[in-house]
């Protein structure tokens, strides 16, 4: 563990709040990991169950101990269990979300969500013809229906090569529909019922899909045509962008549902003119963590950091109030906000936190409820203490907005530039590298040194998540970025004046990366597993992160995990999950918590299906 | 010399002490090596089950050892100066006697050379492994007169603690 708490980050402006944390004695994430050293073995095997009431039970994983829990259950079935119940629960954020947005949609359809409009009309007539229905109430409930479908198919999966569906078919992990997959994970969990390793990940496949095509895509789309879709901006990335004389919001967590009104509300000038009254010069609407992309691909707004930079940005002392919808919104920010004036508020009836004020948000009266969060926010100002504001000066311009439809078009209309180039050799592949921050990785180091690698030995980056927010604070997502790449890539960029790191949005919007590199294969008549390309999460920590595994690997693209995932205790899991799903998928896991190693493991892929390709 | 002491109270049974013992004593020191060495590696710390507590069990080094009083091939022997009581490899030949009069059962075998495993506190530690993997402080790495000191800590902190509640009651 670094002996100098500024070891933890490799980014200067957390590294300053760390030390300034640390004089001042509050806690963070990586304190608390600290504490929790040394972690339990029998949880970091996935080897310890929970699921029923004769246990819990745990396998000795050096075969001295039980070998098998109290039902019989071996090493196989507990961690492939643990392993099911996990992609569960990120399907089930990611496809919740969703289904908040399609509940907005559908309001907003039946004129009952006057906060709301349609933003991107074109995208919602590209949509109705892809569900074939003529009107927007029918595309709403066509929408809806994916959730309850019993059969499936799921729409969105149509856009995945005919090969891949082909295989889904064969293996019989085709999505049949979002809820049913994630209930049918929690039936073949419980007791005496799926005891089948291989049988339990093919359902963590298929489930990973409802995902991926079914609840991430829905909600990037519908986030688009609710709130336009991204289009290239430039902003600010970093703790920097907290303003000394402005109210400052931040907007945190994942939907943009609340934090597009808010950003709505700040602008208005009432509030405005109630700031200047209480001694501010504006409001400064800033974001974190995946609400942040949110906003920043479609408004510009600046982004205060990525996840480990929840409790830094509150030790700041100049947030004046800290609006959270849902996921990863850490716990300890109620007992943190209590250290300063800040204001810390929920607003999902689905998540409380201890020390939050709680501002429940409804489609309904959207922007009523963010005005006065906002004005609460503004009240707040006043109640800063000077002693306590440290606000570091670190920020980085990043241009962003990078939608599927936002690359085709910087193309020309069409895909084949880029598939020009990654025939010629200029691109070597596409990099997706993702996921969120883990105290087990020094801060945003996976992160930068990976994309800084693969740039340099041409691989084009789409990133999303905590991954973009750390290129943005880098650096890595601007034009000039193009300096840093291989002299292929270099000249690709510098010719259509984009960055070699592309933000594509939240983590939901993995999803365009997948439609993305459905219509490059499609384009090149393969499937997806034979095109030149890798993902990585070298800093991943959630369950959505595993959901996502799963449905980057389920459509055939090779992953690279920078921690390890909690399945080593079973090696026939293990072995299946890094080798024989090749066989099955077209594509497995790696993992490599050394961000140059997993980068060179990347591109070794990368080369190896551009010789498969005869390229 | 500091010894490894148990709070009995404490334990959860939740084994960490086990499985960072068999990691110490694995080639590679780390859950992700050991977890694929074969043979696997073997602990020295025994959490037991008696009467509904949970009891970690550990090589107490007793003085003149009864496990090396009846070694007779030298393979068991105690330090001198250390009081540590460790097994030669070269010379056990398995024949168990050590296993037989320990009154704390906590002489083990190797997973597949007839040869008996038992704790050696972690000689190049500064904290042996059980005790550094406990998440409640119930194995404690210290000397006999500052482990008694702390328990007598506690029991004064008890004792004074009911005696102000009778006060007010």
């Amino acid at each position: 563990m670094a002996k100098d708490v500024r070891d933890r980050s490799i980014d200067p402006a957390s590294r300053e709040m760390l030390d300034v944390c640390q004089r001042a004695g509050l806690e963070t994430a990586w304190d608390r990991y600290e504490k929790q050293q040394p972690q339990c073995g029998f949880g970091e095997l996935g080897l310890c169950c929970r699921n029923c009431n004769m246990g819990p039970c745990r396998i000795d994983p050096f075969g001295e101990g039980a070998t098998k829990g109290v039902c019989g259950a071996t090493a196989d079935i507990i961690v492939a269990r643990n392993l099911l119940r996990s992609i569960a629960a990120g399907a089930s954020a990611h496809s919740d979300h969703a289904r908040d947005v399609a509940h907005t949609f559908r309001a907003v359809a039946m004129g009952e969500a006057p906060s709301y409009s349609i933003k991107d009309q074109a995208k919602l007539e590209r949509l109705m013809a892809e569900y074939g229905v003529d009107t927007q109430i029918a595309l709403a409930d066509a929408i809806m229906a994916q959730f309850g479908k019993q059969d499936g198919p799921l729409q969105f999966t149509r856009r995945a090569p005919a090969k891949r569906l082909e295989l889904w078919k064969k293996l019989g992990i085709e999505p049949r529909g979002i809820d049913r997959e994630i209930v049918e994970c929690m039936h073949r969990t419980h007791i005496g019922v799926d005891n089948d390793y291989v049988s339990l990940i093919l359902q963590g496949l298929r489930t990973g899909l409802a995902d991926g095509w079914g609840g991430s895509m829905i909600a990037t789309e519908l986030q688009d045509v609710l709130f336009g879709t991204p289009t290239p901006t430039f902003s600010e990335a970093n703790l920097g962008v907290l303003e000394p004389n402005q109210v400052n919001v931040i907007v945190h967590g994942h939907e943009p549902l609340l934090s597009e009104m808010i950003v709505a509300a700040a602008a208005d000038p009432e509030m405005v003119e109630l700031a200047k009254k209480q001694g501010a010069v504006g409001i400064n609407v800033a974001g974190m963590c995946c609400t942040g992309n949110e906003v920043l691909m479609r408004h510009g707004v600046p982004v205060a950091g990525n996840f480990l930079q929840q409790e830094l940005a509150v030790a700041t002392g100049a947030v004046d109030a800290m609006v959270v919808d849902v996921q990863c919104v850490m716990p300890a920010l109620g007992a943190l906000a209590g250290c300063f004036h800040t204001k810390f508020i929920s607003t999902s009836p689905k998540a409380k936190f201890p020390g939050a004020v709680h501002m429940e948000f409804h489609e309904e009266t959207a922007l009523e409820t963010a005005k006065s969060i906002v004005s609460a926010a503004v009240q707040n100002y006043k109640n800063r203490n000077p002693a306590k504001i440290h606000i570091p000066k670190e920020k980085s311009k990043c241009m962003v907005g990078f939608s599927v439809e936002t690359i085709v078009g910087a193309l020309g209309g069409t895909l084949d530039p880029l598939i020009g180039a990654i025939k010629s050799g200029a691109v070597r592949g596409i990099g997706a590298v993702v996921g969120c921050n883990n105290p087990k990785i020094v801060h945003d180091y996976g992160h930068i040194n990976m994309v800084k690698e693969l740039i340099k030995k041409d691989v084009l980056v789409l990133t999303t998540g905590c991954n973009a927010q750390a290129c943005a604070k880098a650096g890595l997502l601007l034009p000039e970025a193009a300096d840093l790449a291989g002299e292929g890539l270099r000249g690709v960029c510098k010719a259509l004046g984009i960055p070699p790191v592309l933000h594509m949005g939240s983590c939901v919007d993995i999803s365009r990366i997948l439609t993305a590199a459905a219509a490059v294969a499609n384009a090149l008549g393969v499937d997806i597993s034979d095109l030149p390309a890798a993902g990585a999460a070298p800093e991943w920590m959630s369950e959505k992160a595993v959901a996502i595994g799963a449905y980057v690997v389920g459509s055939g693209v090779y992953t690279v995990l920078g921690t390890v995932p909690q399945v080593l205790g079973s090696s026939a899991v293990a072995g299946l999950l890094t080798a024989g799903a090749k066989d099955v998928v077209g594509a497995c896991f790696a993992v490599e918590p050394d961000p140059f190693k997993a980068a060179a493991l990347m591109i070794d892929h990368i080369d190896s299906q551009r010789k498969k390709l005869g390229l | 010399m500091k010894e490894v002491f148990v709070r009995l109270d404490r334990c959860l049974g939740c084994k960490s002490c086990e499985m960072a013992c068999a990691v110490e004593h694995s080639a590679g020191k780390s859950l992700i090596s050991a977890i694929s060495d074969k043979p696997g590696p073997v602990r020295r710390v025994y959490v037991e089950m008696a009467e509904g507590q949970k009891m970690p069990l550990v090589c107490r080094h007793c003085e003149d050892a009864p496990c090396v009083a009846v070694c007779r091939t030298g393979g068991m022997h105690q330090d001198a100066v250390t009081g540590i009581v460790d097994r030669n490899q070269e010379n056990c030949v398995g024949c168990w006697m050590c296993a037989m009069v320990c009154p704390y059962g906590v002489i083990g075998r190797h997973t597949e050379v007839r040869m008996a495993v038992k704790c050696d506190r972690c000689k190049n530690l500064d904290i042996p492994a059980c005790v550094a993997a406990c998440p409640t402080g119930t194995l404690i790495f210290a000397t006999q007169q500052e482990f008694v000191e702390m328990m007598r800590k506690e029991a004064a902190l008890r004792i004074a603690r009911e005696a102000k509640g009778l006060a007010k009651a």
